[in-house]
């Protein structure tokens, strides 16, 4: 058993500047074995992965691979050692060849041996299976080509431990057929897999282990077979399935009054799958369900972010048409983004022109707010909300996540919104200010706000949401209101309804 | 994907569909020319004058298209060619002899390669400043040198100066009843050497398929190995050199140095380069493609003048229109794979 | 005190610091070379005004042309992360465009300046717009789409003098390209001023700024804040065209005359330039117009200073070289964080001995 194992992570700690990401993980990797590494946003993986491809250096702990303390202090150290990395967005030259993508940056020669490499491509793709030619332009190859074209590029360099981060989210089932046959393949041949996803399907139909990760911490090691799925998804989320059979009285205090705010009918958009959708005002509601399961595209689509494919729109009961973000606004709707780096802050502006933004933008391009009142629009913010910055005129990129995150908050609040779609608004950030949000989120309901709260963490939105809707691929699978408000239930319906 | 493997042949790549439409509108251009306007065209001294002509922006565009292939820009070329020519010519007047001279035309050359390349590479300052510097170095240098023109008066420079490749069965029989062969000067034979030797480093050393994958994406070219900034470094040596080359080539076409010799080059070796299916965003390019570039470019110059059209804007505004055509083109091709990409 | 002392050191100048110690030192050096170089004297030119004259008014005047079209740049930079080379050429067109409805009546008026004015810059916002249009809508970098302008753009404006290089003589333009009597202040200067006041009075009275470094900074989150980026990145070629208009008719006004091929030569790169010296990031975001406006001061500076030291107007560039240089290097990144490192090292190992000191 013991020397079956070829790669042992020990104690592995990793701090950022006021985050603790990972908090003493052991991690385990035997030979011939496919590894599923599971956790919610923030649980740490990512981390854990980065580490073990030198992308970031660990605090403290060890890495052995293959019975030898490894020093990994950058990715071409950790390919040395025998590990490769294929990540969610493809690292190859889309401009190249297949047979090039295999070879370049390898080894010293002066010159290219391209019919030599093209003969070898073409082995190692006809051995692994791989639908590809040695002499196709990649960008020519569909995405799950380009990806087993990364794997084989790995398999060829030798490796012992092949890390797949996320390497389906892109793929539609029939790629991710060839990609486990291939996954397969390579297991049989001795090598170990590290399998990073969201799709529980996946995990079950591929892998042999899984270690399950939370909030930096190790939550557990298991045999696939001996995991049941609602098992799974309650460790990712934080309950023993016990403890959760205890929980779930404390609905009943939220109840939906007053008119229909926003009522949508086969809402889609280039991103999400056509839906309905309602939600009153003072209503909280959530949309829950894994990475990937269509509910940030979805609440995108009610905002208009991305390209509307069709369906009807009511706010008040009058029929609307909303296609871009600053329809959406006029309307009274506030989006807070889920990649707050991406589409959240505009990094190089202070905290004082991040805040007002969203206002700026609803008044117009012909009434500037002046300084004074965006100055005092800033204050007053900076202070409800207690953002701890230098000062308002402090760009926001130095800010904490935490800090940034209420930043934008303070930015859709001044626009006086009806209507507030939080997505992920508690990733990535503190526990004090998660309940900070949280509580807010209530206090806005009793105003009369109405408000979408998405979050990775189901206890959150339990916490907050009168109404749960749950999907999984891409569709709405569920309604959970009243009783049906518990964390069982919901698990239930994101794992399948079975139990 | 089970329809793609029907293909025998792989489809055709961006850079090969870009220089393949320049090389048919070329052709189409030519033809054309040769069948409406007659005259000139249709000797081939047509094309070895444009070739005599165009030697110099050959070597030059060869030099910008491996920058451009990179993801990088050279605006320095033009004015390097001209503080070669310029620094030559006073050479080779003041005693000089011509293999020093050569010497010297590289060494000027490499030393903006050399600096332009570190500055750009490993102290990361925008290549767009370093090389408008290094543009207007060498325009100084080049009137610190001398402001007023300078003929070589070097005897065997102008013997070699002289030398030209005539080609007998191209030549035609001029009016007066003599036979004039087609003649090429040695610049010309240099350029496409040149072009053919680009073309295999940017084809077969790992150096070239370095600058392809530097340019396709740089994060990963990083990831799958490639010492990224050494690559870039070199990109802007070998622009370097080729202007010190260009330099040494314009000389023996014009046999004189002037201020403002090689004036915009740099803009024309650009446009060549677009013409030729080069994009700036890098990754995509092919040296064969830059020539055909500089030989439409030239080619829609000559219409115009052949075309009556004498009045001496014509020629500008047309380059300006045909640019125009090839960008937009280029930026549907791009939108057409990025959009096949995202699907 | 301390404090202040602290904030000076982090750079509270920010982004001014480089350009203005870039003044300081230019100026130091021409004191001590000629104590007189800055003395401003009066005197009467030629139409009997009383004028001021001496080398600190004529870089002023001097850089006019570049000042203004260097806000117009500044803005484009911020905006689209690129720059529009075909300034000189798109100035030419406005300038010919001045000149031929100048010389359409048989007079020139007040009324006909303002008219050859408006036209002028019509004309230019729409060469900017066609750049505009391809940069934002088509997506094409800056510098490629205006390669384009910058090709034909001169030819363009030869083709509307209809192959001349008219002179116009009236005192009227004389007045804008020199004084207006009574003024001792060169007219360039006023409209620079004048130029640089619209823009505050925009900047105060339109969300301008905060758009256009929202979208060049982050255009993802900018378009989800429902700015609209294409129609801010086409706003910034259309300004820039106005400044273009102005720095072209200042230009024909100077000399009196449109030469297609030699006005505002070259000053493209000299506009990038001082966007550059003014600290403004070329790859767009956060801008300052006071930077580059200062920076377009400090290319005069030098050049003129040069001019003193008798170096000839073409010899120039190749000190200029120098300095760019000298400039970008104190200014790239690797540079910084080295020194960074360098400052972090003597402050941790100063923090060290004066522990051990205490202890």
């Amino acid at each position: 058993m013991q020397d079956n194992v070829i790669l042992q992570m020990r104690n592995i700690e990793k701090s950022f500047p006021g985050v603790r990401a990972l908090g003493g993980v052991d991690f385990t990797l035997r030979k011939g074995e496919i590894h599923a590494l599971m956790g919610e946003n923030g649980a740490g993986k990512s981390t854990l992965i980065k580490v073990l491809t030198g992308v970031y250096q660990m605090d403290e702990g060890e890495i052995i691979v293959d019975g030898q303390k490894a020093v990994i202090r950058s990715p071409q150290d950790a390919q040395n050692t025998g590990i490769s990395t294929v990540y969610q967005e493809i690292t190859l030259c889309p401009n190249l060849t297949v047979a090039e993508n295999m070879f370049i940056g390898r080894g010293a020669d002066l010159l290219v041996k391209q019919k030599e490499y093209e003969k070898r491509a073409d082995e190692i793709l006809g051995n692994l299976g791989i639908p590809a030619r040695s002499r196709q332009i990649l960008g020519s190859c569909s995405l799950a080509v380009q990806q087993m074209v990364a794997i084989a590029r790995a398999v060829d360099m030798q490796c012992k431990v092949l890390i797949l981060d996320e390497p389906t989210s892109s793929l539609d089932d029939k790629e991710v057929n060839l990609l486990f046959e291939l996954m397969r393949n390579l297991k049989s041949q001795g090598v170990g897999i590290i399998f990073v996803t969201h799709f529980l399907e996946q995990v079950y139909e591929v892998s042999d282990r899984i270690t399950v990760l939370r909030n930096g911490e190790l939550v557990g090691e298991y045999l696939t077979e001996d995991l049941p799925q609602v098992e799974l998804v309650a460790r990712m989320m934080g309950k023993e399935l016990d403890e959760l059979n205890s929980l779930g009285e404390n609905e009943e205090k939220k109840t939906q009054n007053g008119e229909v705010f926003y009522e949508a009918s086969s809402l889609s958009s280039s991103d999400a799958l056509p839906f309905d959708f309602t939600i009153h005002k003072g209503e909280v509601n959530g949309f829950t369900g894994l990475l990937g399961s269509g509910r940030s595209e979805s609440v995108r689509a009610i905002f208009g972010a991305d390209k509307i494919g069709g369906g009807e729109v009511k706010i008040k009961g009058e029929a609307v048409k909303i296609t871009k973000p600053i329809e959406a606004m006029k309307h009274g709707i506030g989006y807070l983004a889920e990649d707050r780096k991406r589409d959240g802050i505009i990094a190089d502006l202070s905290v004082r022109e991040n805040i007002i933004l969203a206002l700026q933008v609803m008044n117009g391009f012909f009434k500037p707010i002046s300084r004074s009142e965006s100055e005092a629009f800033a204050d007053e913010y900076i202070k409800a909300l207690n953002i701890k910055t230098a000062s308002r005129e402090t760009p926001i990129g130095s800010l904490s996540g935490g800090n940034q995150q209420k930043v934008i908050l303070a930015r859709w609040l001044l626009t006086h919104p009806d209507y507030l779609i939080l997505d992920e608004p508690t990733r990535g950030i503190d526990v004090g200010t998660k309940l900070e949000i949280q509580k807010l989120v209530l206090k806005l309901a009793e105003e009369g706000v109405s408000v979408t709260f998405i979050s990775s963490e189901v206890e959150e939105m339990l916490r907050t949401c009168s109404r749960l809707i749950v999907m999984r691929d891409r569709h709405i699978v569920g309604e959970l209101k009243g009783k049906d408000l518990n964390q069982k239930k919901v698990m239930e319906t994101i794992a399948g309804g079975e139990s | 994907m089970d329809k793609k493997k029907d293909f025998r042949r792989e489809p055709l790549t961006d850079t090969q569909l870009l220089m393949m439409i320049t090389v048919i509108i070329f052709l189409a251009m030519y033809f054309l020319a040769m069948a409406l306007l007659g005259g000139g065209f249709l000797h081939a001294q047509q094309i070895f004058d444009m070739l005599n002509d165009n030697a110099p922006l050959i070597i030059v565009s060869c030099g910008l298209t491996i920058v451009m292939i990179g993801g990088g820009i050279d605006i320095s070329v033009g004015a390097v060619t001209s503080l070669v020519v310029m620094s030559c010519v006073l050479f080779l007047n003041n005693g000089g002899n011509i293999f020093t001279s050569i010497l010297l035309a590289l060494g000027i050359g490499l030393a903006f390669g050399l600096v332009q390349g570190f500055l750009i590479s490993y102290l990361e300052i925008q290549p767009f400043i370093v090389t408008l510097a290094g543009m207007f170095f060498a325009r100084g240098m080049t009137t610190i040198l001398s402001v007023n023109p300078q003929k070589a008066e070097n005897g065997a420079f102008n013997a070699l100066r002289e030398k030209k490749i005539e080609i007998g069965f191209l030549g035609y029989t001029a009016k007066n009843g003599n036979f004039v062969p087609a003649r090429m000067e040695l610049g010309v034979v240099l350029a496409l050497l040149i072009v053919l030797v680009i073309f295999i480093l940017l084809r077969y050393f790992r150096l070239g398929r370095g600058f392809y994958a530097m340019g396709g994406n740089q994060q990963s070219a990083l990831m799958l190995g490639i010492n990224v900034k050494r690559t870039r470094f070199m990109s802007y040596v070998i622009s370097g050199l080729l202007s010190g080359i260009s330099g040494y080539v314009f000389m023996m076409h014009t046999g004189a140095g002037n201020a403002t010799n090689a004036a915009g080059m740099e803009m024309n070796a650009i446009a060549s380069s677009i013409i030729g299916g080069t994009l700036l965003t890098g990754g995509v390019g092919n040296v064969f493609g830059t020539f055909f570039g500089t030989m439409t470019l030239t080619t829609i110059k000559k219409i115009v003048v052949s075309s009556g059209l004498n009045e001496p804007w014509w020629q500008s505004i047309t380059t300006g229109g045909m640019l125009c055509f090839f960008i937009l083109l280029q930026s549907v091709v791009l939108g057409r794979r990025n959009r096949s990409k995202k699907v | 005190m301390k404090e202040k002392f602290m904030k000076f050191r982090k750079g509270g100048l920010g982004q001014l610091t480089i350009p203005l110690i870039a003044i300081a030192i230019l100026i130091l050096f021409n004191l001590i070379r000629d104590p007189g170089f800055f003395s401003i004297e009066i005197t009467h030119n030629n139409d009997g005004n009383a004028v001021l004259a001496g080398n600190l008014i004529s870089v002023i005047n001097g850089a006019s042309e570049l000042a203004v079209l260097a806000i117009g740049m500044t803005l484009v930079t911020a905006a689209c992360g690129g720059q529009d080379i075909s300034v000189g050429a798109a100035a030419a067109i406005a300038g010919s465009a001045f000149v031929k409805v100048l010389k359409s009546g048989p007079s020139i008026s007040g009324g006909t300046v303002l008219l050859a004015f408006l036209c002028a810059c019509i004309v230019a916002m729409l060469f900017a717009a066609f750049n505009g249009v391809l940069v934002a809508v088509f997506k094409i970098q800056p510098m490629i789409a205006t390669l384009i302008l910058y090709t034909c753009g001169r030819s363009i404006a030869y083709w509307i003098n209809g192959g001349a290089t008219p002179t116009v003589d009236s005192p009227i333009i004389r007045a804008i390209g020199r004084f207006i009597p009574g003024v001792p202040l060169p007219t360039p200067v006023l409209i620079v001023a004048g130029v640089t006041i619209l823009f505050m009075l925009i900047f105060h009275f339109t969300s301008l700024e905060l758009f256009t470094q929202s979208v060049g900074i982050n255009g993802s989150a900018a378009r989800l804040n429902g700015i609209n980026d294409t129609f801010i990145k086409l706003l910034s070629f259309i300004i820039l065209g106005f400044c273009v208009a102005v720095a072209g008719c200042i230009g024909v006004s100077r000399l009196e005359l449109i030469n297609h091929e030699t006005l505002l030569l070259d000053v493209e790169m000299d506009a990038i330039l001082a966007v550059a010296i003014g600290g403004n990031n070329l790859g767009g975001g956060k801008f300052k117009i006071s930077g580059s406006i200062i920076g377009a001061y400090v290319i005069q500076i030098l050049t003129t200073t040069l001019y003193a030291m008798k170096v000839s107007s073409t010899d120039v560039k190749a000190y200029k070289a120098v300095v760019i240089v000298l400039l970008v290097v104190i200014g790239s990144p690797v540079i910084k964080a080295k020194f960074a490192k360098l400052m972090a090292r003597g402050r941790s190992s100063k923090q060290r001995v004066s522990m051990k000191g205490a202890k």
